[in-house]
């Protein structure tokens, strides 16, 4: 019986943890910001496209080598709100970004990544689009947020009280 | 406590049991769980500025605008009243020596664009108060994208956002009088000689007659990098073709007299202006828009835009692009000047809050008879 994620498992997830905890401070941090808005958007345009691109591959990988089972006695409720989390989790970690690169594209703004390299639009130019997906894009990032406050919540209990070496499927650091 | 394992910690059989969450030592630990996570959201919370209540941010400043002109929704912020245009941009080739922007390469690229005067009244009438801003978009052949928003004075008055966000209220117009209060404006001067300086060094010059023959100024300082990398402090103006002539005193009765004289001008062929850069020396400021930088500088004509026609605003034309000064190509980089950071966020909120809401008809609407 597997007991652990893969190795490309606990990459991916550690390293996305990083840059989607990163990704959300910038994002709250740059829509109140006079001064700093500009270097953090320009930070946030590539982070977004990268989380993206790394979301696609983590959903491919898990598809392809499932997760260890979680433990047999663990109660349904329990099984239920970890699944439903974990999808709810790389939903949003690839709506996110694709709600991001939308609204950019309806506002008419040329998606740019670092120096002349750009994206092309993946809307039409619609100021009524970029009005609804402009405050959608926030009201994710909050779920996420959320969501991810949750699943550090859940994973610490597990840790620290159920410990039934779930937290250690992921934390662990053998190969 | 109701517990069936007051002092041996539950087996794993138990582990998810409520009662084996309630042990002290379980629930010591779900308590360091909770102030944890809570701890995060509460950086969260102080990162997005919820904490710190009375900081002025983008949001604060369009605030500003409308608690100061009223709500017109739909329109602009501020340039509320403006109307659309569309030409090209011929370059020379002269601007590839300080940048490597594309659109410093000989050859021709089309632009659209909004002329506008600034204030956040849609339906201002056009006159002598009023300061008038060219905006631009450059459509590179590659797919980047350039725009600019011009005014024509030659400093701005304010170096930074909080200085903005006091003058908007220090200037605001006394309902009754429909003119700033004096007193309050005197008070915004004596602590703010930078503005009272600006404001000398614009009333230098008169304006001009209208749109067409006014030379409008970036302002802001940028930074040009050429193909070495070879970073150049600049600023820019697109100076009229069409010869100057001073403003009328004489008050008009037109509400839209410059706009529609402008329409009139265009009527009779395209108007042209040339984009002249100025390059800055080191010791010339780039964080302070409200000092000039001396006349001798060196001014490289780098090409020649041509407005062909205008159009009222209307859906997916200039009306819904964001002039934010911060959207540049490779080759052009900001400064440390603190306004444009400041535009740029706060065109964002005006932008986004204009696209959600029903719209007007734009006071000007050329080949109408506006």
């Amino acid at each position: 019986m597997q007991h652990t994620f893969s190795g490309l498992s606990r990459v991916l997830h550690w390293s996305m943890a990083a840059l989607i905890l990163a990704m959300l401070f910038i994002g709250v941090a740059m829509v109140s910001s006079l001064s700093d808005y500009h270097w953090l958007v320009s930070i946030h345009r590539p982070l977004g496209v990268l989380i993206l691109l790394l979301a696609a591959i983590r959903i491919a990988n898990r598809l392809r080598s499932p997760a260890p089972p979680l433990p047999q006695d663990m109660p349904p409720t329990l099984r239920y709100a970890a699944h439903g989390s974990h999808w709810l989790l790389y939903g949003l970690m690839l709506a996110l970004p694709l709600v991001g690169w939308g609204m950019l594209s309806a506002a008419g703004y040329p998606i740019v990544l670092f120096g002349s390299l750009h994206l092309p639009p993946i809307l039409p130019h619609s100021d009524s689009l970029h009005a609804l997906l402009r405050p959608l894009h926030t009201a994710l990032a909050l779920a996420l947020f959320a969501t991810f406050l949750a699943h550090l919540g859940a994973a610490l209990t597990h840790a620290l009280v159920f410990r039934d070496g779930v937290f250690q499927s992921m934390a662990s650091w053998r190969r | 406590m109701p517990d069936a394992h007051p002092q041996a910690p539950p087996g794993p059989e138990h582990r998810y049991d409520l009662a084996a969450l309630l042990i002290p030592a379980n629930l010591r630990r779900l308590g360091l769980i909770g102030v944890l996570v809570l701890a995060i959201a509460a950086l969260f919370a102080w990162t997005g500025g919820w904490l710190s209540s009375g900081r002025l941010d983008q949001t604060a400043m369009i605030n500003r605008f409308e608690e100061v002109n009223g709500k017109h929704p739909g329109f602009r912020r501020n340039h509320a009243k403006g109307v659309c245009f569309s030409g090209w941009f011929d370059s020379n080739g002269a601007g590839v020596r300080l940048s490597k922007a594309s659109v410093f390469r000989p050859g021709r690229v089309p632009i659209f664009g909004r002329f506008a005067l600034a204030g956040g009244m849609p339906a201002m009438p056009d006159g002598p108060a009023a300061v008038r801003s060219m905006a631009v978009n450059f459509s590179l052949p590659d797919g980047e994208v350039w725009r600019t928003g011009m005014n024509d004075i030659p400093v701005f008055v304010v170096r930074d956002a909080q200085e903005f966000y006091d003058q908007l209220l220090a200037t605001r117009p006394d309902p009754n009088t429909g003119k700033p209060d004096p007193a309050r404006v005197a008070a915004f001067l004596a602590t703010h000689p930078e503005t009272a300086h600006a404001i000398s060094v614009i009333k230098e010059h008169p304006f001009s007659s209208g749109f067409s023959n006014a030379t409008y100024n970036s302002l802001d300082a940028f930074r040009f990098i050429d193909a070495a990398g070879k970073s150049t402090p600049v600023r820019w103006s697109m100076t009229s073709v069409d010869a100057f002539a001073p403003e009328s005193t004489e008050p008009s009765h037109d509400p839209n007299a410059l706009f529609d004289a402008l329409a009139a001008r265009l009527g009779g062929g395209p108007a042209q202006w040339r984009l002249l850069v100025t390059v800055g020396q080191p010791q010339d400021p780039t964080n302070d828009a409200t000092i000039p930088w001396p006349a001798e500088r060196e001014h490289v004509d780098v090409g020649t835009l041509t407005v062909q026609a205008l159009q009222a605003e209307a859906p997916g034309n200039c009306r819904d692009i964001n002039f934010d000064p911060l959207v540049l190509p490779s080759g052009i980089e900001p400064s440390d000047d603190p306004l444009l950071s400041a535009r740029s966020a706060a065109y964002s909120v005006s932008f986004t809050r204009r696209a959600g809401e029903p719209k007007t008809p734009s006071a000007v609407q050329p080949g109408k008879g506006s």
